[in-house]
């Protein structure tokens, strides 16, 4: 019914926090380990990530919604919002389905970002290694 | 149907991206995320919909399936118009600017 509003609306705010990240990554001062920085990824490229996988997922299941009535070019663009019943049914696939797919789509992210990071850290210690 | 199509899409153009990457200019990570995103937000959608149908979800209509592949069609031909209009905008390799201002 409305249930992609909720990953939607973590995709803008990491989106949002994304772009705050880089402005103050942009602004920080170096380590002065250039070698050791270029193996490691910052945290707003990392956050985007998890908005880019929201938002083109968002995207997709809102044009799947359109396919099956739920969502109309006109106000309130819902379908489920012309009556009460309609509405509280709306919010509780919000609740339970949309929340698992926010849920979901971050834990996706955050295995992803376990993985990247021992990745760097690999590559860290190997170009350290080199340098030594 | 749709969530198995996607699925495919989301695989296909990972190792799409995985082949020509890091020095590719297609923007094919653009349709893995697309993809990939929408297929894990089918597959919780499959489950809440498995937990209320149980075995019945497996067995869908002719009709139920038609219709969803339709869908899952649709969905891929959408994510691959969206690719290839941010393809032609960034224009990475410039051939359209190259196109646009030639001299003849």
């Amino acid at each position: 019914m409305a249930c992609l509003l909720v990953p939607a609306a973590e995709a803008i705010v990491a989106a949002v926090g994304a772009k705050v990240l880089k402005t103050r990554e942009m602004k920080a001062p170096k380590t002065g380990h250039a070698d050791v920085e270029s193996v490691h990824i910052p945290f707003s490229r990392k956050l985007r990530w998890l908005s880019f996988l929201q938002f083109g997922g968002a995207f997709l299941l809102a044009f799947e919604h359109v396919w099956h009535g739920e969502i109309v070019p006109w106000f309130p663009f819902l379908t489920a919002m012309s009556d009460s019943a309609s509405a509280t049914q709306m919010l509780h696939e919000m609740a339970t389905v949309g929340v698992g797919m926010a849920l979901l789509t971050t834990a996706v992210w955050g295995a992803m970002l376990a993985v990247v990071h021992s990745m760097e850290k690999k590559a860290a210690k190997r170009t350290l290694q080199e340098n030594e | 149907m749709t969530l198995l199509i996607t699925v495919f899409a989301a695989v296909f153009s990972t190792a799409v991206w995985y082949k020509h990457a890091p020095e590719s200019k297609m923007h094919t990570g653009l349709l893995c995320w697309m993809y990939w995103g929408a297929s894990l937000m089918w597959l919780v959608d499959a489950i809440a919909e498995y937990a209320e149908l149980k075995a019945a979800y497996f067995t869908p209509t002719a009709e139920q399936m038609r219709n969803d592949a339709f869908l899952g069609l649709s969905v891929v031909a959408l994510g691959l118009v969206i690719w290839i209009a941010v393809l032609l905008i960034k224009d990475p390799k410039g051939v359209i600017r190259a196109q646009l201002f030639r001299k003849k």
